[in-house]
């Protein structure tokens, strides 16, 4: 299973949990699988058309990924907010 | 002791006050986020507020205290896999049934909530009407920001949307149809203008004493519907300027209406870098400044769309303002003489002073 990991406000909704092992074989699939987990974390990652929201970075093994990018067993997906803002 | 409810860009400040002197903040929540939009439910006392994380998204929260938890309030999104997604929540306001409220969003979408605002549905006669195609956004969006009930009866209701005109419906939010005659759209050219969609309503009003009779700021433009929003007469002569957005009523009187002038479209301060807050008593026939106390000299500032608020009524009507450089001005006296309220905070958003329950 690929390890997604979160912080602040996501690792909160996610059971205060910062490391969740998911099946999936894409970026979005693994989203899927944690909003399916964490009904909480619907709509704070993924928006209603199922794109990761513009100022969230998905990296995976440290690099940038989208929402088709693959994942194997043994990837880890970071989920963070993006450093925009003003 | 009154109540404003403040929504900055970083963060909702609640304050209060006496309405002669400096206000002081009570409590501040959302810290860092945007909040557009936070009213408190008069029926019920809770508090609501419009949050768009530039992050996560937009939501609306609910508490019954601001230093207290908030909880993020359910259903407030669309349908899931189409072609849109929620932007951001505009307005939050109280309806006519038992527990209703509304909810106006980007893009021009119309939440309903039958239990006090903990949870939401979309309504899908406006979601789903057969116009929706030909709808524009304008500069900040497809905005539902003007959400207006008819005392009595929780059947009729009037929406404003920018840039998408006047809604109405009289079976509960089941049908909608326009109510756009007279609204003349002068962004457009002249051949262009009629039967045009894109009409760019800044904000609506309804008397309660008389609730046929609505104002409207437009996007160049004030107006008068005597009709309950199917026709609209132009009443913006004699104010500095008819552009806007920001506009209340006082409840007591059918024929009153105040605006705040900016200067114009491509130019969005207060004109002539004097602050003025105007007023009209005959529906229109003629505006007074009303700016006793207000900056009068190079103060160019920006009032936005929900950043105007009243409470109480008649000679005791209270107004409050805020701006973009963070100031909130209010007034004891219907407008006629006007104090500072607030200084040094965030870009305000919106300004409301309801009372608690």
């Amino acid at each position: 299973m690929a390890l997604v990991r979160l912080r602040g406000p996501l690792k909160k909704l996610a059971g205060e949990r910062a490391d969740h092992p998911l099946e999936g074989g894409t970026v979005v699939e693994l989203l899927h699988e944690l909003e399916q987990a964490h009904p909480a974390v619907g709509g704070w990652i993924l928006d209603e058309r199922g794109f990761i929201r513009r100022h969230i970075n998905v990296f995976v093994n440290g690099d940038c990924g989208r929402e088709d990018t693959p994942v194997s067993a043994e990837d880890q997906v970071d989920v963070l907010p993006a450093i925009s803002g003003g | 002791m009154t109540e404003l409810l403040v929504g900055t860009k970083k963060g909702l400040f609640v304050l209060d006050g006496q309405p002669d002197a400096e206000f002081e903040v009570q409590a501040r929540a959302f810290a860092g986020e945007p909040v557009e939009y936070a009213m408190r439910d008069p029926r019920t006392g809770r508090l609501l507020a419009a949050v768009t994380s530039p992050f996560y998204g937009p939501k609306i929260w609910y508490a019954d205290d601001p230093l207290g938890e908030w909880e993020q309030a359910g259903g407030v999104a669309l349908p899931e896999a189409q072609d849109a997604a929620l932007e951001r929540i505009w307005v939050i306001v109280a309806g006519e049934g038992d527990g209703m409220l509304y909810a106006g969003g980007d893009p021009g979408v119309l939440f309903e909530s039958r239990d006090g605002g903990a949870t939401w549905e979309l309504n899908r006669a406006l979601w789903e009407h057969p116009t929706r195609p030909t709808w524009s956004p304008g500069g900040g969006g497809l905005c539902l920001h003007s959400i207006v009930p008819w005392p009595g009866d929780p059947d009729r209701l009037a929406l404003g949307i920018s840039a998408a005109g006047v809604w109405l419906t009289e079976d509960g939010g089941r049908t909608w149809r326009q109510g756009n005659r007279g609204l003349v759209a002068r962004y457009l050219p002249e051949e262009a203008r009629e039967g045009s969609a894109s009409l760019c309503v800044h904000r609506l009003q309804r008397a309660p004493l008389r609730p046929e009779r609505m104002f409207m700021q437009f996007h160049g433009g004030v107006y008068r519907s005597d009709d309950a929003g199917e026709t609209w007469a132009e009443i913006g002569a004699g104010l500095p300027s008819d552009f806007g957005f920001p506009m209340v009523i006082d409840p007591a009187d059918p024929d009153s209406a105040y605006v705040i002038p900016l200067t114009a479209d491509t130019d969005r301060v207060t004109p002539g870098g004097r602050v003025g807050v105007y007023e009209t008593r005959d529906a229109g026939e003629s505006w007074t400044a009303r700016g006793d106390g207000l900056p009068q000299e190079d103060a160019y500032l920006t009032i936005l769309r929900h950043a105007l608020d009243r409470r109480g009524e008649g000679p005791a009507l209270e107004l409050y303002f805020g701006t973009t450089t963070g100031e909130v001005f209010g007034s004891g006296d219907a407008g006629a003489s006007w104090f500072t309220a607030a200084t040094h905070l965030p870009p305000v958003y919106s300004v409301r002073s309801d009372v608690a329950g």
